[in-house]
């Protein structure tokens, strides 16, 4: 069995994050390119919508990641909590920023569709409020985490902020079934098969691999500094090359 | 129990709560949290009668009148209509067949609606007009056998 607790010690991740952040950066280019030129070059023009609707390959993406990374975070919180980890707070919060982007971007995305498809930029209907719920707490979350300064509390503030939070993603994602919404329900979900071209899915979904090859990518990029910031006075950063090169 | 069984016990306990009570106050604000009122609601009486809301459906094959910026429409849930008139801009993807919600009022005898906005609603499905003809295709041959 793997000692996964080996991993959570900064001194071993950060070696290990500083590998795998350029293999993610590569993913993430790959995927948005071929997933990209798919949204625009192959996917077929879609019969109501016109060209309008190629926003999806950014929108859905989004969306999915601004819920996903929430739960990554909620993970983290319950790690944290649980076994007193310096890790999962670093790595909570160094997920949030880019959560809160995807969080805009998903909103953003779905106003400029909205406006010339329903005829409006925004309607307080459950899956659009949650969402921007959601956008909030990323916010919430970032503006407690900055406020104390002691960053052991600020974590365990935070933590419990994003474990109580957690209970809007599946209210969001099942807002579109329980209830009259102006959102359209799912067009792609486990327990179906897809209401879409098949090309316009692959786009979709490799559109949605290189959000997610990205996120991992700068998380791991935002946690290093996260590290550096708070173990900067620590035996191991005192002998990590760059640090020896750099003095 | 070593202490972090007894914290992710705690934890755990406590995020049930939480869903708990989150479940119980979305079903007690069901109601408010519908975005609009189907043809039947409206029909059988459950839709508010002094105050503006929505009604949700599809828009029926033939039933869109225009005049000049004014359009009469009826709305349907295949079991109940409802007539709507609207004066204004519609919606690039405001078409018969399609879903639409209006905001607006009952009117005085309580079974027309007079609305303030039309908004269209899309569905879950994407194809591309090859597919849409063939579905339509497949949809006028299957009537034109059963009129047979």
């Amino acid at each position: 069995m793997i000692n996964w607790f080996k991993f959570s010690a900064p001194s071993t991740f950060y070696p290990l994050a500083g590998k795998l952040i350029p293999i993610f950066w590569t993913l993430a280019a790959l995927f948005a390119a071929v997933g990209l030129y798919i949204g625009f070059f192959v996917a077929p023009t879609d019969a109501q919508q016109g060209e309008g609707y190629r926003i999806i390959f950014i929108h859905v993406p989004a969306s999915w990641m601004s819920m996903f990374i929430y739960c990554v975070m909620a993970f983290w919180a319950l790690m944290g909590l649980t076994f007193q980890t310096r890790l999962s707070g670093m790595m909570s919060s160094a997920l949030a920023p880019t959560g809160a982007l995807f969080a805009f971007l998903s909103l953003w995305t779905g106003a400029l569709w909205g406006k010339p498809m329903w005829g409006t930029w925004w309607v307080w209907d459950a899956r659009l409020t949650s969402e921007l719920i959601l956008f909030f707490l990323y916010l919430g979350y970032m503006a407690l985490h900055a406020a104390i300064d002691d960053p052991r509390r600020a974590d365990r503030a935070g933590a419990v902020l994003s474990l109580v939070g957690v209970v809007n993603v599946p209210i969001i994602y099942f807002s579109v079934t329980w209830w009259n919404t102006l959102h359209q329900g799912a067009s792609v979900s486990l327990t179906k098969s897809p209401s879409m071209a098949s090309t316009m899915l692959w786009g979709m979904l490799l559109m949605a691999l290189a959000f997610w090859a990205y996120t991992i990518a700068v998380a791991l990029m935002r946690a290093r500094s996260i590290m550096l910031e708070r173990e900067g006075n620590t035996e191991w950063v005192k002998h990590l090359p760059d640090v020896k090169e750099a003095v | 129990m070593k202490p972090r069984h007894k914290r992710f016990a705690l934890i755990i306990g406590a995020l049930a709560v939480l869903g708990t009570a989150a479940a119980l106050v979305l079903s007690a604000f069901e109601e408010n949290l519908v975005f609009f009122f189907t043809p039947s609601q409206v029909v059988s009486g459950e839709a508010p009668k002094n105050r503006a809301f929505r009604i949700g459906g599809m828009v029926k094959e033939g039933s869109v009148q225009r005049d000049g910026v004014s359009v009469r429409f009826v709305v349907t849930d295949t079991a109940n209509d409802v007539p709507v008139t609207y004066t204004g801009i519609l919606p690039d993807l405001f078409r018969e067949g399609k879903g639409v919600v209006a905001q607006g009022k009952l009117d005085d005898s309580g079974k027309a609606f007079s609305a303030s906005e039309v908004l269209a609603k899309h569905d879950e499905n994407y194809m591309p007009p090859e597919a849409q003809h063939a579905l339509d295709k497949a949809a006028v041959e299957k009537a034109s056998k059963t009129l047979k």
